[in-house]
């Protein structure tokens, strides 16, 4: 039981941590808000499944094709909207937001919701650990969130593009004075953060079924993981995630189902009333708190 | 030959924007007519209304007091996310004070109101400190906790709520009060924050450093925004109950956060009067939708992307813009 729980755990964080990497990316790291990422998940794993069922194209070519899809979304998302209230922080979270709610309410309203709206899973069987059985899926999962991780540390820290995103996110007069095009790199950052949202849906939707609701607790999650983390940095996201994590699955164990979001959310607030940065952002005090 | 459109204040505005010089009873009538619009609307209306629309102008009245509320917390830099807050502990308390003690709705309404009010202001004051964005997420996060919080502890009838509250003593009581409410809080705190008191909260929002190096305190300040914002959401909150005869976990939804602020957007932000008219305009909007089911939060998502792309003023100030100016085309040299 304990064994079992804390691998669960370790599954759990690997999820979140998947799930936040696009919202980070955009939000944390070039400091553009997409508070539509929730629906650019749904959005995807719709597409896919829209393409795999209705289309019947093969596996990895609807994937393929609604990750572009996405990505293209992500884009035009911020050439129409976000780019006309760039660095009003109010006006960014409202306006994508909306996005987010309208496309989420639109699938809700055509009525995309049951059991047999699901992808199907990469690799199928599973095996057993001690006593817990684990499917492979999950493994896969786990796999993917520390090579995400990976390749975003490297990333952000040793390509060109990737220290553009965090020159933006630091001082964007700055950054056009050094060359960088701030709208061009915003737009990327946004694309490339509905891209991992795609692959996010890809590799977590097979462990459940799709519905506009999940949109909504996505953003959430990766919001709370962004927070805890601290924005801007990437060792963040993983200690978050491993928090949180280990946080839902002890409570769902230990406690009942209806304490795990409260447990999450109120880690939110704890560290937004403590240290606004968050446990591993850098302090800007003076642009935080007065 | 290229032109140019002009735009010249009317004479009777001079130097600034409150300023006029009025001579005759035509001038009056020029700065009295707009005025009289919502005042004389909100009170004839409920006359010549159906009963349906009656229940219509009712959450208008709720909604526009949110919209109001979050205007005033905006006006004093703080972005509220979660006016469902307010909105529900004024529900809570007007709920239990009349299931569970018996007050009247009368008695148990300006009691809600308070009581929620500093309820409201106590949740939210550890972090008064915070700025922008970050305090906007701690207000949008409160209410979703505290809706689960119910669902978990089951206390105050837990998932099915509070049901038989006694509604208020009349229709026409209940349609006055709020409507009265409406335009006393919208005259009265418009009033308010065009007096000193209001420039001291408006100065917070520029530039709160500042503010503190003039020696004023701003957190009592900022307190006492955040009191007075949320007493008039706990008031709608507490108001709702009685009309609803029901309290229960969908006063904390995400409705009671959106539409006002939605309405604020649409209306025009910073005078409270935008406020209220984008709750005249949304909320009658979303009941005629209502046919259409799911699809009118989908508009409601386009309308708000819509107004923050295409006109981020508002309403109210390109009206306002239109009324006090003339235009004309003119030549360029």
């Amino acid at each position: 039981m304990f064994l079992g729980t804390i691998i669960y755990a370790l599954l759990n964080s690997a999820i979140l941590a998947v799930m936040a990497i696009g919202f980070s990316l955009t939000f944390g790291i070039s400091g553009v808000a997409n508070f539509g990422y929730g629906a650019m998940y749904i959005l995807s794993a719709y597409l896919s499944w829209m393409l795999l069922n209705l289309l019947e194209l093969p596996y990895w070519l609807s994937v393929c094709a609604s990750l572009m899809v996405t990505m293209g979304a992500g884009a035009l998302m911020y050439r129409f909207v976000l780019l006309r209230v760039r660095g009003q922080a109010l006006s960014e979270v409202i306006a994508t937001f909306g996005v987010g709610l309208a496309v989420l309410e639109l699938f809700n309203y055509l009525g995309f919701v049951g059991f047999e709206y699901t992808l199907p899973v990469l690799i199928d069987g599973g095996f057993v650990i001690g006593e817990t059985m684990v499917d492979a899926q999950r493994i896969l999962i786990a796999a993917a969130a520390a090579f995400l991780v990976a390749g975003l540390w490297a990333f952000t820290h040793h390509t060109r593009l990737g220290l553009a995103f965090r020159g933006i996110a630091q001082d964007e007069r700055t950054a056009l004075t050094l060359g960088i095009d701030s709208d061009w790199i915003a737009t990327i950052s946004v694309a490339l953060g509905c891209g991992l949202a795609a692959l996010a849906a890809t590799l977590i939707i097979p462990l459940g079924s799709i519905s506009p609701s999940e949109g909504y607790e996505v953003l959430i999650k990766a919001l709370a993981v962004c927070i805890i983390g601290g924005l801007g940095s990437t060792g963040g996201v993983v200690a978050a995630s491993f928090i949180i994590g280990f946080a839902e699955r002890f409570t769902d164990a230990y406690l009942s189902s209806h304490w795990t979001m409260i447990v999450s959310l109120a880690a939110i607030l704890v560290v937004l009333a403590v240290k606004p940065s968050g446990l591993f952002g850098r302090q800007k005090e003076l642009e935080e708190r007065i | 030959m290229e032109r140019r459109r002009e735009r010249i204040d009317r004479g009777i505005k001079v130097r600034a924007g409150d300023v006029f010089a009025l001579c005759s009873w035509r001038e009056m009538l020029y700065l009295i007519a707009p005025r009289m619009i919502p005042i004389l609307g909100f009170l004839l209306m409920p006359l010549v209304l159906g009963t349906y629309w009656q229940k219509v102008l009712l959450s208008v009245a709720v909604f526009a007091l949110l919209a109001i509320s979050w205007d005033i917390l905006a006006q004093s830099g703080m972005i509220s996310l979660g006016q469902a807050l307010f909105f529900g502990l004024g529900a809570y308390c007007s709920g239990i004070l009349n299931h569970t003690f018996g007050w009247h709705p009368l008695l148990a309404l300006p009691a809600a109101t308070l009581l929620g009010g500093l309820i409201s202001t106590a949740c939210l004051l550890p972090v008064l400190r915070l700025r922008g964005v970050y305090f906007s997420m701690v207000t949008l996060i409160i209410p979703l906790m505290l809706v689960r919080v119910v669902e978990a502890t089951k206390i105050f009838g837990g998932t099915e709520g509070l049901s038989g509250i006694a509604p208020l003593p009349s229709k026409w009581i209940e349609l006055y009060l709020i409507v009265g409410v409406l335009l006393a809080a919208l005259f009265g705190f418009r009033r308010m924050l065009d007096s000193d008191y209001g420039l001291v909260l408006k100065g917070i929002k520029d530039n709160d450093r500042s503010v503190t190096n003039a020696g004023i305190n701003i957190y009592w300040f900022k307190t006492q925004a955040l009191f007075i914002a949320s007493c008039i959401g706990a008031l709608s909150g507490a108001f709702m109950t009685h009309v609803y005869m029901f309290v229960g976990m969908p006063v904390f939804a995400l409705d009671y956060s959106i539409l006002p602020i939605a309405a604020a957007v649409v209306g025009g932000p910073g005078t409270l009067v935008g406020a209220t008219l984008g709750a005249v305009i949304l909320v009658p909007l979303s009941e005629a939708l209502r046919g259409i089911g799911g699809l009118r939060i989908v508009f409601y998502g386009c309308f708000l992307v819509m107004f923050i792309v295409a006109l981020p003023e508002g309403i109210f100030h390109y009206v306002q813009r239109k009324y006090h100016q003339f235009e004309r085309w003119v030549e360029v040299e």
